[in-house]
């Protein structure tokens, strides 16, 4: 059955078509709410990290920029507050079977994220709010509970996906119910070691180069202040770091992924009989007679598994055809896809680099500061081809091994028009904070640093000088 | 105590926290959208903002919390409740978005237009949240929820119980919002009337800060009669629908149903005497008690009467983690909380 890969679009409601449509629906608000988890995760350190500039050397454009980014949060961390909560009714609502007969164990790490969760809840609220009164270093500490949070919470998220790939902590009866759990098991699974740093730098990744694309369009348009210097060169930095580092632990991943989950491995590399002497297909379709329109590096495939051309690697013909995942094709192309971004991004921090030992100045070109303007969504488009690989390479499999998707679907009818209201509401959603968010900027263009929100919701524009209510 | 007990202890815990502070944070919405036009409304919706903006999202992770703790500890019923009904949680989802989504997105835009427009999307979804969430309390009360799940998707929650339940949620949180608001009118008058007397500026007019306090204590007083007469009127349906529970919520609930009441009054009164004093703790002890009097009414069930605590409970070692997670959030996140409400609560957090 075609997942994701299907058009999913104008749908027919069907009944037959559940599993489709909270599939569709799942990938559609998970795919949406990623986004702003990343910045959940890894936009407090990019703030802080002005901050502390700003108040180490008493840089007032650094500071400006703390002050701007932490209002910019609040609205991506709202937002991503009531996204992350439609997912938890979600495991719920779509896959009841699936939270019946394993959520004694796969819940464990969720349980674990709430706390995280609420903590960074509650010292964003200080922070954000925190600027008038609290001193400035004791304001700047209030906010790094955020970061241990942030970083905390990817873990625990991912834990819980490692868990769905590498499933274990537990026994079942001989009717399939969980009898015990092992819960530390459970959250420190074979698949959590190389899955939650790879998203943590992922984070760190879409958040850093999503906020340094803003500035390098600002510079684009002639806005070539300190301000702007200094809010592209912070994010991008911290961005231009995690990218080697999350290279490396990619590779890491995908060597394990090759042990551990064969199956996805076996698709999203195209390979159809197991053996040692695998090439590696650069783009291509995966047909059932191999790639077709792909560059062939012969033996790399083997050689980037186990560091020898001899490397034998699981081929399709090794897995069962009703375990095979499905949509091979668009495996590969995102495995390549986010692999190639990578490499774009990486090499764009060499660039940086180099002009940087030249003449401690960024490249002066304006196609570096294109290239900037470009990095946010694809530093986004990498880390959507990366949950496609995850996620529907473990297909047919909602619990790798256990449970099939398929056993776990609701069978509530109407999922289609629920997808369908979904992603009105969520293109509003995401409307409504862009469009605030570009107000946001606008003002303080035009009005400068004290132009806050308004006194109150709805009145006329209150009296210079009141405080606001 | 079973550890099975335990967690449903602890589950009862976090519902009776979201009741408290997700219930008052609905209930300013409530306010919010009753606060009539632009002019008249201002001042009521002003405060109301600063109250809520340091405190909102706090105030539903509890929401987090319950759903998460069920679905681990008690993945049956999780299942049960999910399957039967996923329309009146589906649409508590939707009310989550919009009220989230309207409340951030009004406090950072300007234009009039779009500022209201997104104010009646929060203050709308403030009351049909609860409302659904209410009634999904009340479904599972009335017995309507199968411990197999695939209950009936629309009979199941349309009943009199469920409904009155609905309506019981919004408005004992209009009734818990207005008493905090009494409270935050207080502050905010004597900090408006502290700073027209620093800047010595005739022209800043002194507010007339005790309307505001007036204005929400009158209507506490209306909120909490309309909650009473609700919960009056659920006992009733009670009676009819939910046998099982109201024997019990009049037998081993009976204390904790007589000490709801007696807070009850006691709001009431403070409200006719003008005591501010009494008047948070004790709104909050009536929310408290008939929570507890519901959860003492209907253990040993998780689902009356089809489904015991004990049947649907996880494996023992996961009920462990969660008693483990449930202390470490004691521990971390509570003094964090504390922190938070205390800083707030000082005016030591606005814009």
């Amino acid at each position: 059955m075609p997942l994701v890969s299907s058009p999913g679009l104008l749908p027919l409601p069907s009944l037959g078509s559940n599993l489709l449509a909270a599939h569709e629906l799942m990938s559609f608000t998970l795919g949406f709410h990623i986004v702003l988890a990343c910045l959940g995760v890894a936009f407090p350190a990019i703030a802080l990290t002005a901050n502390y500039l700003g108040l180490k050397h008493g840089d007032e454009a650094a500071m400006r920029l703390a002050r701007r980014w932490s209002k910019v949060m609040a609205v991506t961390f709202a937002t991503g507050a009531v996204t992350g909560t439609v997912l938890s009714f979600e495991f719920g609502l779509l896959w009841p079977r699936f939270i019946e007969r394993f959520g004694s164990a796969f819940g464990i790490a969720f349980a674990v994220e709430g706390i995280f969760f609420f903590t960074e809840a509650i010292f964003l609220a200080i922070y954000l709010y925190g600027w008038k009164r609290l001193s400035g270093w004791a304001h700047f500490w209030s906010g790094t509970p955020m970061v241990v949070a942030g970083i905390g919470g990817a873990f625990s998220v991912v834990a819980a996906n490692a868990w769905m790939n590498r499933p274990q902590g537990f026994t079942l009866d001989p009717a399939g119910k969980v009898v015990s759990t092992d819960p530390l098991r459970v959250l420190f699974n074979p698949a959590w070691g190389y899955e939650v740093p790879h998203m943590i730098f992922a984070a760190y990744m879409v958040a850093g180069f999503l906020v340094a694309s803003v500035y390098a369009v600002g510079m684009l348009r002639g806005r070539r202040d300190r301000l702007h210097r200094l809010g592209l060169l912070i994010p991008l930095t911290i961005a231009l770091i995690a990218t080697p580092i999350q290279i490396f632990v990619g590779d890491m991943a995908a060597r394990a992924v090759a042990h551990d989950q064969p199956a996805k491995f076996a698709a999203f590399e195209c390979v159809r009989k197991t053996g040692a002497h695998q090439a590696e297909y650069v783009g291509g379709v995966c047909t059932s007679g191999g790639v077709k329109g792909g560059i062939a590096i012969p033996g790399l495939d083997s050689w980037l598994v186990g560091f020898s051309t001899g490397t034998r690697v699981t081929g399709l013909d090794s897995i069962p055809p009703a375990e095979r995942p499905p949509a091979n094709t668009l495996l590969h192309l995102s495995f390549g896809a986010m692999v190639g971004i990578g490499t774009a991004l990486l090499l764009l921090g060499v660039w940086l680099a180099i002009a940087w030992r030249r003449r401690r100045d960024m490249p002066r070109t304006p196609w570096f500061l294109r290239a900037v303007a470009v990095s946010g969504a694809a530093a986004i488009a990498a880390l959507w081809c990366g949950w496609i690989v995850t996620e529907v390479g473990r297909q047919p499999w909602i619990v790798q091994g256990y449970m099939r998707t398929s056993e776990a679907v609701t069978r509530a009818g109407g999922i289609w028009w629920a997808f369908a209201l979904v992603v009105l509401l969520y293109a509003g959603l995401g409307t409504g904070a862009v469009l605030v968010l570009r107000a946001m900027s606008r003002r303080w263009r035009e009005e400068g640093e004290e132009a806050g929100e308004a006194e109150a919701p709805y009145g006329p524009p209150a009296a210079a000088g009141e405080a606001p209510a | 105590m079973t550890r099975a007990d335990v967690a449903a202890a602890i589950r009862w815990i976090g519902a009776t926290l979201y009741a408290l502070f997700g219930g008052a944070d609905f209930g300013a919405g409530f306010w919010d959208l009753v606060a009539g036009g632009a002019q008249r409304g201002e001042r009521p919706r002003g405060l109301i903002q600063s109250s809520l903006t340091p405190v909102w999202e706090a105030n539903h992770v509890w929401l987090i919390f319950i759903l998460v703790v069920l679905w681990t500890g008690f993945p049956d019923a999780f299942g049960a409740v999910m399957s039967t009904l996923y329309v009146p949680l589906a649409l508590a989802a939707l009310g989550i978005v919009l009220r989230g989504a309207g409340f951030a997105f009004r406090k950072s835009i300007r234009r009039l237009g779009a500022r209201r427009a997104m104010g009646a999307t929060f203050a709308l979804s403030s009351v049909l949240t609860p409302f659904f969430m209410g009634t999904v309390a009340g479904a599972i009360a009335a017995g309507n929820v199968p411990a197999q799940g695939n209950g009936d998707a629309f009979a199941s929650w349309t009943g009199p119980l469920p409904l009155l339940v609905g309506a019981l949620f919004v408005a004992s949180g209009a009734y818990l919002a207005a008493v905090f608001l009494v409270g935050d009118a207080r502050r905010a008058g004597g900090r408006e009337a502290a700073l027209a007397a620093r800047s010595g500026d005739p022209a800043t007019p002194a507010l007339p800060n005790p309307d505001l306090e007036t204005y929400f204590s009158r209507r506490a007083l209306g909120a909490a009669l309309v909650a009473g007469a609700f919960a009056a009127a659920g006992l009733v349906a009670l009676h009819a629908e939910a046998r099982y529970l109201f024997d019990r919520l009049t037998d081993q609930g009976l204390p904790l149903v007589i000490l709801s009441a007696l807070c009850g009054l006691g709001v009431l009164l403070s409200l006719l005497r003008g005591w501010r004093r009494p008047l948070r703790p004790l709104a909050a002890g009536a929310v408290v008690a008939v929570v507890w009097g519901w959860g003492v009414a209907q253990a040993p069930y998780l689902l009356p009467t089809s489904l015991k605590i004990t049947e649907s409970a996880a494996p023992p070692d996961t009920l462990a983690a969660i008693l483990a997670v449930f202390i470490a959030a004691a521990v971390i996140v509570l003094p964090a909380l504390g922190l938070l409400y205390w800083l707030s609560q000082r005016e030591l957090l606005n814009d």
